[in-house]
């Protein structure tokens, strides 16, 4: 039995619709009834434009029909993180704050899937502001990981995994401050990669932490996240971090072997806290990894283990530098009784507007950029990020890739952390300091634990060199058969 | 050190223009004071010498030319302001006079 049309792989829908053997608009179809089908168990969108949908399928059949060529992702039923702006589309972050919300204009990474012929089919649910690893603290709905609906899909990014992983969508992007992407890839079983600091746009992402947000892609295939990665990834003007470097096709580095290649296994992350499963699942991916002629080799991070500390430091104080403009004012929602002065009003909207989590680093973030701290705390944490990039510059010259889980455990049940930051916090100590280190990462799939959750392999490479991660991955991935997906009686209730 | 008070606490939520219910507050003095604890092991580190890394990658910032390109109209960018008064944004009262001001917010 061939696959459904919403499991087909984003490559096979492209060459599928260029070819006109299926047409954009049944393909958006069938993405729109799985989402009708599934979506209510699952909680992954936030925002569902099926009209915009149909019609932006019909436009690119008419100009298949035309003769002329709509892109490398024509067709393509892609989702999007409700961080990214979206013209004429509500954008929340997540947040109340932001409800109601209708951006102006499009993000860059969005203008660059709408002109290579994606389909985007709305908006998905994620923490807000993207402060979680779990999903639980957007403030509208959670959602629920497709292999377990009592288990979270990781966050903050959850809906974007979610969503690849029950077919929803054949790809999504998210973006990834301290693990967001790599980590719900994980838990619920697809790829994600974090790109280079600097490798995609910033321009129109909703901002959380400056120095180490980046957009990428989730997918059920590395080839899928690669030609994502291709059609988003590149210099953007409007952005002034974005790296002005082209970028190779990523589609190139899929499928070789791995000889001549080393990946280095970091002794300071073998750590207490990790499942026993989880260990084992990573182990004999490095054994497949090895069998296809790589080499495995132990190196030394030896400040890796302060990431967790130096990031909840940076991260929180960006952010509440970041998280001012949210004043009442301009857009977004005002509390409903303001109070008789501006001060009041500022006040009162956000401590209306803005939910637990958000609140907590806000007020971590000006706690270590207070007069007084700044040194002991911010400056500190700066200077500490400083040693740990040096300790993977000196790693990655010895090793071409830096292997690892990507998460401690797998899904956990919802409420299981919520009420513990720090244990939630944890969920991203191996993830963290690739982005301290703006280094590039990806998340692939590698085995289940005895209760059928997905583990993932962490694999983190040097700056700019997306394309090792996707020869090692998509080799692994070969080796590993063909994709799994969740159990169909989760998300519709019905038989396998 | 790390210890907040709850008065720590409502110095900083002022400081951030953040109100925050009572129980917000006794909740916040603890949760910052435990995760503070654990930022401490950063003390012992020793970054003598170290350039603070503010930057995920070495760059330098790059200029523009400097021409005048179309910005977003006027009816867009205040379209979504939660109060308004023709082309501005509409906010309750900064400064409050003998006589009546123009500006209310309510």
């Amino acid at each position: 039995m061939s696959a459904p049309l919403h499991y087909l792989p984003a490559v096979q829908i492209a060459r599928m619709v260029r070819e006109r053997t299926v047409s954009a608009r049944e393909v958006t179809q069938a993405h729109l009834d799985r989402i009708a089908a599934v979506d209510g168990r699952l909680g992954a969108f936030r925002h569902i434009d099926a009209e915009g949908a149909l019609r932006r399928a019909g436009e690119i059949d008419g100009a298949l029909a035309a003769g002329s060529s709509p892109g490398p992702l024509a067709g393509v039923p892609v989702a999007l993180k409700d961080i990214l702006v979206t013209r004429g589309m509500p954008t929340t972050a997540g947040s109340r704050i932001l409800e109601g919300w209708i951006p102006p204009y499009d993000a860059t990474v969005v203008e660059r899937l709408r002109g290579a012929g994606a389909v985007l089919l709305g908006k998905l649910n994620m923490d807000e502001f993207a402060m979680g690893s779990s999903n639980e603290s957007s403030a509208y709905h959670p959602c629920r990981n497709p292999w377990d609906l009592d288990r979270v899909p990781g966050g903050s990014s959850g809906g974007s995994a979610a969503a690849v992983a029950a077919g929803l969508c054949a790809g999504s992007l998210g973006t990834d401050t301290g693990g967001s992407i790599r980590q719900p890839a994980s838990l619920c079983g697809v790829v994600g990669l974090k790109p280079t600091y600097g490798r995609v746009s910033r321009y129109g992402v909703i901002a959380f932490a400056s120095s180490l947000d980046q957009v990428g892609p989730l997918a059920r295939t590395v080839a899928d996240a690669a030609l994502l990665l291709e059609v988003i990834a590149g210099f953007d003007p409007r952005d002034s971090t974005s790296i002005d470097e082209a970028s190779p096709r990523f589609a190139a580095a899929l499928g070789g072997d791995l000889r001549g290649l080393t990946i280095g296994r970091p002794r300071e992350l073998e750590l207490p806290g990790v499942d026993p499963e989880v260990a084992s699942e990573v182990d004999r991916a490095l054994a497949t990894l090895v069998d296809l002629g790589a080499s495995v080799r132990e190196v030394s991070l030896p400040h890796v283990q302060h990431s967790l500390a130096t990031y909840y430091l940076i991260a929180p104080a960006e952010a509440s530098s970041n998280l001012a403009r949210y004043d009442g004012v301009r857009y977004g929602a005002r509390a409903a009784a303001p109070g008789q002065s501006l001060l009041e009003m500022y006040c009162r909207t956000r401590g209306a507007g803005f939910g637990p989590e958000v609140k907590r680093r806000i007020m971590l973030g000006t706690f270590a950029l207070r007069s007084g701290y700044y040194d002991a705390y911010y400056l500190k944490a700066q200077k500490v990020r400083a040693l740990i990039a040096r300790d993977y510059q000196r790693a990655l010259a010895e090793v071409d890739l830096i292997a690892s889980p990507t998460s401690p455990t797998a899904a956990f049940r919802l409420g299981e952390r919520s009420s513990d930051p720090l244990a939630m916090y944890l969920a991203d100590v191996f993830t963290l300091s690739c982005n301290l280190a703006g280094l590039p990462g990806i998340s692939v799939p590698c085995g289940q634990t005895g209760a059928g959750l997905p583990v993932g392999l962490q694999l983190c490479g040097r700056p700019l060199d997306e394309a090792t991660l996707i020869r090692a991955a998509s080799a692994f991935e070969a080796a590993s058969g063909p994709v799994r997906h969740p159990p169909e009686a989760n998300l519709t209730g019905g038989a396998a | 050190m790390a210890a907040l008070t709850r008065k720590d606490v409502l110095e900083i939520a002022h400081l951030a223009r953040l109100h925050l219910e009572p129980d917000e507050a006794d909740r916040l003095s603890g949760e910052l004071s435990s995760i503070l604890e654990h930022m401490e092991q950063l003390g012992a580190i020793d970054t003598e010498g170290v350039e603070p890394m503010t930057h995920a990658v070495p760059m330098r910032l790059r200029l523009r030319p400097d021409e005048v390109e179309p910005s977003l109209p006027v009816e867009e960018a205040v379209g979504a302001a939660p109060d308004r008064a023709g082309d501005l944004f509409q906010v309750p009262h900064i400064i409050r006079s003998g006589t009546a001001g123009s500006g209310s917010g309510s």
